[in-house]
C-alpha cells in the first residue's frame, strides 16, 4: 500500500476514509506464534469470538469457522479462553517475519 | 463609530470577546485574567453575546471543550493564566495538531512554585513549542488589537493554526487606560464570516478526527501541522496591514523605536518595552545612540527581519521575562542569537532577566543595561553573556 507523503495528508489529522482501520492489517504484529484452529474439538461456544481484541475469529450462523491471520496478533487469549479440556484452539510456533514482507 | 472607553486589560478583552461574538467560549476564571472571564460572563447574563459561554470544572476542561467546539466547526475562544495555561498544556498541543484556529488570551502570570499571582512570561513561554501563534502585546489597545486580528490569522486557509495573545497580569490585566473601541459592525467586518473546512457537525462527511498514527504516519502528520505555523507570517503581515488601513493602527512582526541611527539596541517584549520608550527618550537626550526592539509575534519567531534589524548595531541586550533554567539562556535570548549565527558582521550580545514573579523594572535599570552595552562597545568584550536585574545578590 503506497503511504502518502506529508504534503497529501488532509490537515489536523483529519482521516476522510472513515472505516480505514480494516486497511490496518494487526497480523502484521504477530511474533513466532499464531493460534491454531482444530475444529472437531470445537464445541462452538464462541468465547474465542468473544474474548478475541481484534474480531479475528471468523464465524458463520452459529459455528466457528477459523481464525483471520490478517488481524490475528497471535496474543493466545483465544486459546486460554477455549473451554474444552482437550483445547480447540493451540498455539503453535511460526517463522517471525520482517513488517515488510508480513505487510500487503 | 469608533469610541474611546475606560478599561483594564481584563475588561479590554471582554470588550473584544463581545464584538467578535465568537460561537463557544469556554473558560475557567484564574488570577490575573479572572475579570475577562467576569466581564464575558456578564454579557452573556446581559444578552450582550449570542454564543455559548461554559464554565468547566478546569482549564485542562476548558481547552478540551475548545478542541471538541472548534472540531464541530465553531469559532471559539477562550481566556486564562499561570497555573490555567501549564493545566493546558497536553490539550494546547492536541488544539494545534488537530489545526483547530482557537483564540486564547493568556493574561501572562508566573508559575508556581513559590505560588506568585505577578506577571511575568513563564507561563506561555513554557508553551512555546506546544504549535501555537504567539503575539505580545504592550498594552489594553495593542491587546484589543491583536485578539481581534488573532481570529484573522488563525482561522486563515493557510493557517489554521491556534493563536493565544499573552498581555502581562496586572500591569496590563488590571491597570485602567484609555482606550479606542472600534464599531462593532466594522470589527465583524474585519473578522469575517468562519467556515470550518471539516466540521464534525456536517453528517455528509464520513470522517475520522484524530486517530492514532504508528511510526509510519505520525511523522508526516507533524510535518503537515508544522507548515500550518510557517504559511503564518505573510498572513500576520497583511492582516496587520489591513487593520492599519481600517482602524488606524499597523501592525508587524516587531516594533522598531528610535532604532534609525542607534548602535546599541534593547530588545524587549510586552509592557516593559513601554517603560523602555521612556528610558530611551531620556537617555538620547543625553546623546546617546539607543533605540528599541519590541518583538511582538514570538511564534512563529521573525528571525530573519529581527537579524536584519539587529546586524546594524554594535551591541544588543536582549531582555527575558521568564528564565530556561539549565539553558545557554533566556528563551528571546537564544532566539535572537542564534539568528545572528549566519552573519559575519554581527552584534555583541547579553541576556538579562528581569521582572520574574511581577518584579518592577524602572527607567535606571534601563540606563544600567545601556551603560554596560557601552562598556561592551568599549572594550569589544561580553563579560557576562547572562545577567539578573534587580536582584538582591
Amino acid at each position: 500500500m503506497r503511504k502518502e507523503s506529508w504534503k497529501e495528508l488532509t490537515i489536523g489529522t483529519i482521516n476522510l476514509d472513515a472505516g480505514n482501520s480494516v486497511k490496518n492489517l494487526t497480523g502484521t504484529w504477530r511474533s513466532g506464534k499464531k493460534p491454531q484452529f482444530i475444529e472437531e474439538k470445537c464445541i462452538h461456544c464462541f468465547f474465542c469470538w468473544l474474548y478475541c481484541p481484534h474480531f479475528a475469529i471468523e464465524v458463520d450462523g452459529d459455528k466457528v469457522k477459523g481464525i483471520n491471520y490478517d488481524y490475528c496478533t497471535g496474543c493466545g487469549i483465544c486459546s486460554v479462553e477455549c473451554p474444552p479440556k482437550d483445547k480447540a484452539i493451540i498455539m503453535v510456533k511460526e517463522e517471525i517475519k520482517l513488517f515488510e514482507e508480513k505487510a500487503r | 463609530m469608533s469610541k474611546f472607553m475606560t478599561l483594564n486589560g481584563n475588561q479590554t478583552i471582554g470588550e473584544a470577546t463581545r464584538q467578535v461574538d465568537p460561537d463557544v467560549i469556554a473558560a475557567y476564571p484564574i488570577t490575573p485574567s479572572t475579570a475577562i472571564v467576569e466581564t464575558i460572563a456578564k454579557f452573556k447574563a446581559d444578552g450582550l453575546i449570542t454564543g455559548e459561554f461554559v464554565c468547566p470544572e478546569s482549564e485542562h476542561s476548558a481547552m478540551s471543550l475548545c478542541i471538541g467546539a472548534a472540531s464541530a466547526g465553531g469559532r471559539v475562544m477562550t481566556a486564562t493564566a499561570s497555573q490555567g495555561l501549564a493545566l493546558m498544556w497536553e490539550m494546547l498541543y492536541i488544539a494545534a495538531g488537530l489545526r483547530l484556529p482557537i483564540v486564547a488570551a493568556i493574561v501572562n502570570r508566573s508559575l508556581s512554585a513559590p505560588i506568585n499571582i505577578h506577571g511575568d512570561h513563564s507561563d506561555t513561554m513554557g508553551a512555546r513549542d506546544s504549535g501555537w501563534v504567539q503575539i505580545y502585546s504592550e498594552n489594553s489597545q495593542e491587546a484589543y488589537d491583536n485578539f481581534i486580528q488573532a481570529f484573522r490569522i488563525a482561522e486563515h486557509l493557510d493557517v489554521r493554526t491556534p493563536v493565544l495573545v499573552g498581555l502581562d497580569g496586572f500591569i496590563i490585566s488590571h491597570s485602567m487606560e484609555v482606550i479606542r473601541v472600534e464599531d462593532d459592525a466594522e470589527v465583524k467586518k474585519f473578522i469575517g464570516e468562519y467556515k470550518s473546512v471539516y466540521p464534525l457537525l456536517d453528517s455528509k462527511l464520513k470522517m475520522t478526527v484524530g486517530p492514532i498514527d504508528f511510526t509510519d504516519y505520525y511523522f508526516e502528520h507533524k510535518r503537515n501541522q508544522i507548515e500550518g505555523i510557517e504559511n503564518a507570517p505573510p498572513v500576520i503581515e497583511e492582516v496587520g496591514k489591513e487593520f492599519g488601513k481600517k482602524f488606524g493602527r499597523e501592525y508587524g512582526f516587531f516594533e522598531e523605536y528610535r532604532l534609525d541611527d542607534a548602535e546599541l539596541c534593547i530588545v524587549v517584549m510586552s509592557s516593559a518595552a513601554g517603560t523602555c520608550k521612556d528610558a530611551i527618550d531620556e537617555m538620547r537626550s543625553e546623546g546617546k545612540r539607543v533605540g528599541l526592539l519590541k518583538p511582538r509575534v514570538f511564534r512563529p519567531f521573525p528571525h530573519q527581519r529581527i537579524a536584519e534589524v539587529l546586524i546594524k548595531m554594535k551591541a544588543v541586550a536582549v531582555l527575558d521575562r521568564s528564565s530556561s533554567p539549565g539553558a545557554f539562556g533566556a528563551p528571546l535570548f537564544t532566539e535572537i542569537r542564534s539568528a545572528l549565527y549566519d552573519y559575519e558582521e554581527r552584534p555583541k550580545i547579553a541576556n538579562y532577566v528581569y521582572g520574574l514573579g511581577g518584579r518592577d523594572i524602572k527607567i535606571e535599570h534601563f540606563k544600567d543595561i545601556t551603560s554596560d552595552l557601552e562598556k561592551i562597545v568599549e572594550t569589544g568584550k561580553v563579560e557576562k553573556i547572562y545577567s539578573y536585574i534587580n536582584l538582591r545578590e
